[in-house]
């Protein structure tokens, strides 16, 4: 009887040893909730490199998972909490800003790493040395919108629907009004929605085109945006339209009218038919494992794992090292490596944990997004 | 004419809003309690209509006719489940049962559903009637749900005064103790109060997301507290006084959007709200009871 105990034991150390020699990576994200299309889209991403990686059979290798979060601030840190009650040594933050400012100042306080795929507040980084980003901060995103609708000449008088109770709306509309005026834009037409009046948007859309604005611009998630494409249309509105990265996924809405979307601009960092080895490898297997082509948010995923991969390797980190201190090791990388992955070339974090990379403008062209430059 | 059809603006969605508040102020009138899962039974009823029509194909109307039975027995069953048990309870333990039952309700449609936003497919089409040259529209679906909006209103307030079934409603709503000593069955009086009730929120999901086409399992919760709160402007329990506290509440919302600020609509709607309520404690159109105590 003790030797079996004793053999079980054996096995069971072994076992555990060899499942041990992976580091333990976990992330927060909506798996359910109205923003679940994020959450999931970043958890696939962010599986389908742990599996290459894995396969790959190097000195790094993943042990991934992801608690649902449903969007919600309070709901993140118990997944957190949860996490780090399994062992996580570093962490992919939240998938959505509001719930990542939360865990963010958790991975502070705990000294465990952070890299989220796609919370873009600036506040999710603010203050923080050890969490980092791998999408644009929302200041950025305005900016760089304008900046965008500057070079190629889209339109010079601009109207803006924004929605004035959600920090990442509200952060990217800032910085692009504050902008615009210096690159001879003019904000025509500037209204607000909120939650329980995001049902009507005639208002708003009467006021821009009353102003006779050529671009519309819509810092906003795909939902209201969907709205807003369709009441234009019955009221015989067709400007440009120009959105952000939470208008990634309008076209994978079920039962969306794909030709309402026709012409709609948005700046993302990740082009799916972008013709390079590494985002054709990726999007193959991400049609061949989930049926859809992914979006932004997946590839996001997809390169924060391979930016861990890639910062363990240099820091020669190992699996058995405290998460305190590969944290440590982890801040020294970001703010000195560069990386190339599917959402950009060149990729360089500053020591605010910022993210610089260039982003590619996006069109819809027959129900599908094409590159537009 | 920038006016007039802001003015059509917030009678459409003023027509959404009363069709939701006749179906509070019903189950208030006559149950004497606010049905705050309304606004779920109102998502459960388009996701029904949803699946009929958008998956199976199945006519619109059908497909509308499906969503109210499902609504019906979804409202008998909660009042029996949840409501019931508590009916000699105070009434704020009623209300804290009615905001659980709306959670619970959200959450079982997210398991079911899931959270991803489905796009409505209209029941009647996305035309509208061109008046002026084309220069005001007004959209089916908005004539639609006004038609049914003043069906709704007559039909129920013609039941109410003049079935024996409505007598009873009258009678429970009265005084509960004393409608039972005289013989009226006050269980079955409340399921069928439910029943209808639930009904139309089927009805008012349809349109709701007809006119606003995208559902999500939260779709009703906000329109549904927008909703009571026309109830309570039109005075609550008052069938007319829903349709024009609706009606209201929408005119008022769209104009304040468009003149004052779109950042303040919802202020100023809810300031027009406290004022009518210091000059009409009881509503545009509600009766003052004097309560004995």
């Amino acid at each position: 009887m003790k030797k079996i105990l004793t053999c079980t034991l054996l096995i069971l150390a072994m076992a555990s040893c060899a499942f041990g020699a992976a580091f333990k990576i976990g992330g927060t994200g909506p798996l359910t909730g109205g923003a679940a299309i994020y959450g999931n889209a970043a958890k696939n991403g962010a599986e389908i490199a742990v599996e290459e990686i894995n396969a790959m059979g190097g000195d790094v290798t993943f042990e991934i998972r992801y608690e649902d979060d449903t969007h919600d601030a309070e709901k993140a840190v118990n997944a957190y909490n949860a996490l780090k009650d399994w062992g996580m040594q570093i962490s992919l933050g939240s998938v959505t800003s509001k719930p990542c400012e939360a865990t963010a100042a958790e991975n502070f306080t705990d000294r465990i790493f952070a890299l989220t795929p796609s919370a873009s507040s600036a506040a999710v980084t603010e203050g923080k040395d050890n969490v980092f980003q791998m999408c644009f901060v929302d200041p950025n995103q305005g900016s760089a919108s304008a900046q965008y609708i500057a070079d190629k000449k889209l339109g010079k008088k601009i109207a803006v629907i924004w929605k004035n109770d959600d920090v990442y709306s509200k952060g990217i509309r800032d910085t692009f009004v504050e902008k615009a005026p210096s690159l001879g834009l003019e904000i025509v037409s500037e209204t607000t929605f909120a939650d329980g009046n995001d049902g009507d948007f005639s208002v708003q859309i009467a006021a821009a085109q009353n102003e006779g604005a050529e671009l519309v611009f819509l810092p906003m998630y795909y939902q209201p945006a969907s709205l807003i494409l369709y009441q234009a249309k019955s009221m015989g509105y067709a400007p440009k339209w120009f959105g952000v990265d939470g208008m990634d996924g309008i076209l994978t809405m079920e039962g969306f009218d794909k030709t309402l979307a026709e012409g709609v601009m948005l700046l993302t960092p990740f082009n799916a038919d972008a013709t390079d080895e590494r985002t054709k490898n990726f999007v193959a297997k991400y049609q061949a494992k989930h049926g859809e082509i992914p979006n932004q948010f997946a590839a996001d995923g997809y390169d924060c794992v391979y930016a861990y991969k890639e910062a363990l390797e240099l820091a020669k980190a190992t699996p058995d090292m405290s998460a305190e201190t590969i944290c440590a090791k982890m801040i020294e990388q970001f703010t000195s490596m560069t990386f190339n992955g599917v959402t950009g070339e060149n990729v360089k974090w500053a020591a605010n944990g910022e993210v610089t990379k260039d982003p590619k403008g996006m069109v819809i062209k027959d129900g599908a997004y094409i590159g537009l430059d | 004419m920038v006016f007039l059809n802001f003015f059509i603006s917030g009678i459409s969605l003023g027509s959404i809003y009363a069709i939701i508040a006749l179906g509070y102020t019903m189950v208030y009138g006559i149950a004497k309690m606010l049905n705050f899962a309304h606004g779920d039974v109102i998502m459960v009823g388009a996701y029904v209509c949803f699946y009929a029509t958008a998956r199976y194909n199945i006519n619109p109307f059908l497909g509308v006719l499906l969503a109210m039975i499902t609504c019906t027995l979804l409202g008998m069953i909660v009042e029996r489940l949840a409501y019931k048990p508590l009916r000699q309870a105070p009434s704020l333990a009623v209300l804290i049962t009615a905001i659980g039952m709306s959670y619970f309700l959200q959450n079982t449609a997210l398991l079911l559903w899931s959270s991803n936003p489905k796009v409505f497919p209209s029941i009647i089409g996305r035309g509208a009637f061109k008046l002026f040259d084309g220069k005001l529209s007004v959209s089916h679906i908005t004539a639609l749900t006004i038609a049914a909006c003043i069906v709704i209103m007559i039909v129920l307030s013609l039941f109410i005064s003049k079935t024996k079934m409505g007598k009873a409603m009258r009678a429970c709503s009265e005084d509960k103790g004393a409608a039972q000593l005289m013989g009226i069955n006050v269980n079955a009086t409340i399921s069928l109060t439910f029943a209808i009730g639930s009904g139309l929120a089927a009805v008012a999901g349809a349109l709701l997301c007809s006119a606003y086409p995208t559902l999500m399992p939260t779709t009703g919760s906000l329109p549904g507290i927008k909703a009571f709160t026309a109830a309570v402007f039109g005075g609550i329990g008052s069938i007319p006084g829903a349709f024009l506290g609706g009606l209201m509440l929408g005119v008022i919302e769209i104009f304040a959007k468009a003149y004052i600020s779109s950042q303040l609509s919802d202020a100023v709607v809810f300031a027009v709200l406290i004022i009518v309520l210091l000059v009409k404690p009881a509503g545009l159109l509600g009766k003052m009871t004097q309560e004995k105590v």
